[in-house]
């Protein structure tokens, strides 16, 4: 299967390094960053783009731009994982509506487009008979989206919660464990690449709100935005808090819940006993699921990281192939 | 509480139905055949939820069909609930929060522990409180999520008991 890659960032280069290296029969036939582009049909040797993008900073030819090659390069699918905008969704929604328009399926880690346009997205997909996937979108690496669609097909999911951001999650561990301040282990997130030189972002629950608007409009299709959810961060918890907590056997996480009976959507700080489920180390990530067949299913895994990420890229792309493309 | 009544058909259905009857709701029921006993008595534990003023009445009934109680323990707020509350809690008055439980009638705070930085730092404090019913406890929350909006605290829920 011929794919396109735009986006060359630390998810990208996961992506373009495991196609290099597996042997998944994918093959690169256009790829870009911010700054330039290639389109090669017969397909495009990675490792010398790699290396070309570490020497000079860009990736292809100055002159062939990112939407170039998603209107322009040949290939079946599209991988979309040009850093996230919450509030435009751009330019990321530009490129998948091209490539939609074009009757290529489309797989995207960008949280801004299904988060704003998922209806819209869906159903341009739906009405050019492709697919749009976006498993990486959601605590990284757990496979949360083949579990609904697939694995618990049939079932009435009745709530979905648990730990959707790796940066507070780590933050949190390290305030409960250390007895850190929250400036304390933040300086610390910062030190270890986790969290971003601003990182209201992820401390005020923004993040974790985005993935949960689109693991409710997956799930429920009741198309809720970012301002139906309500949110509480963990920038304002104390060491004492932690403290406190942990005198009862118990720590503090921040949570984000949907339970559609109860018209809840929320993200806030909870507290819960040291031996839940949900209590993970780190950055981990956590979901539990509440459906009337199974019952509880409780998934823990890694939220990011770059070959983490591409996992859950390239199965979204082997599942489009063996459902629609042809195997070579 | 704990109940001895006869070993025959129908007896323990007729010493429950009372219960229901005047507006208990029945928790648990305990009952235990010890195997070298030959006895013609049953003893039974019953664990139940019953509102203010009705346990005299349930007594008289039970003792009309001829049980006999052994023994009744009384938790008269069987829900607890612990929660965290960040911010000026002593600035905001703190006696004025816990009122608020407490007045209810219902509700209580019946621990506090409590840590205070330094001045006009905020202040960490963990609340436990005791409630008649789940209805009243989550009443009590209720109460105290719009205390704490009022005065600028950040309030910590547990999480638990989701479907």
């Amino acid at each position: 299967m011929k794919v396109a890659l735009v986006g060359l960032g630390s998810v990208g280069r996961g992506v373009a390094e495991m196609i290099a290296k597996k042997d998944l029969g994918l093959t690169i036939t256009g790829i870009a960053d911010s700054k330039s582009g290639l389109i090669n049909n017969a397909g495009i040797d990675i490792a010398s783009v790699l290396a070309t993008k570490r020497k000079t900073g860009s990736c292809g030819t100055p002159g062939v731009m990112a939407a170039d090659v998603v209107a322009k390069a040949e290939y079946d699918a599209l991988i979309e994982v040009t850093p996230t905008n919450a509030l435009s969704g751009e330019p990321a929604t530009g490129y998948i509506r091209t490539a939609l328009n074009r009757k290529k399926h489309v797989v995207t880690s960008n949280k801004g487009p299904v988060a704003l346009y998922y209806k819209e997205l869906r159903e341009l997909a739906r009405k050019n008979g492709v697919e749009f996937r976006y498993e990486a979108t959601v605590a990284g690496a757990i496979p949360i989206m083949h579990v609904l669609e697939h694995g618990l097909a049939g079932n009435e999911i009745l709530a979905i919660y648990g730990i959707l951001n790796g940066t507070c999650n780590f933050i949190l561990t390290r305030m409960a464990d250390e007895g850190l301040t929250y400036e304390q282990a933040l300086l610390e997130a910062r030190e270890l690449g986790y969290a971003e030189a601003d990182p209201t972002y992820d401390v005020q629950g923004i993040d974790a709100a985005i993935k949960l608007v689109i693991l409710a409009n997956t799930i429920w299709g009741n198309a809720v935005k970012l301002e139906d959810v309500d949110r509480t961060g963990i920038d304002l918890l104390t060491a004492d808090a932690l403290r406190l907590a942990d005198e009862q056997g118990c720590t503090i996480r921040l949570i984000a819940e949907a339970i559609p009976r109860k018209n809840l959507l929320r993200v806030s700080p909870r507290i819960l006993e040291k031996n839940h489920p949900l209590v993970t180390q780190g950055t981990l990530n956590a979901l539990t699921l509440e459906v009337d067949m199974a019952k509880e299913i409780t998934l823990i895994g890694r939220g990011a990281g770059s070959v983490e990420t591409a996992s859950a890229i390239i199965g979204d792309l082997l599942f489009i192939r063996n459902c629609h493309v042809q195997r070579p | 509480m704990k109940l001895e009544m006869k070993d025959s058909p129908g007896q323990l259905v007729a010493a429950l139905k009372p219960i229901s009857d005047v507006g208990g709701n029945i928790i648990a029921v305990i009952h235990q055949r010890e195997p070298d006993q030959d006895t013609k008595t049953l003893n039974v534990q019953i664990v139940l939820e019953l509102p203010e003023g009705r346990l005299e009445n349930l007594i008289a009934i039970l003792k009309g069909q001829g049980v006999h109680i052994q023994r009744i323990d009384r938790e008269r707020l069987l829900y607890r609930r612990t929660v965290i509350i960040i911010g000026h809690l002593m600035h905001t008055d703190l006696s004025d929060t816990v009122g608020r439980i407490d007045s209810t009638g219902f509700a209580e705070v019946s621990e506090l522990s409590m840590s205070m930085p330094a001045v006009n730092e905020r202040s960490s404090s963990r609340i436990t409180i005791k409630a008649l019913s789940k209805n009243d406890m989550e009443s009590a929350l209720e109460i105290l999520r719009k205390v704490s909006d009022q005065k600028n605290l950040l309030m910590i829920e547990p999480l638990e008991e989701i479907a």
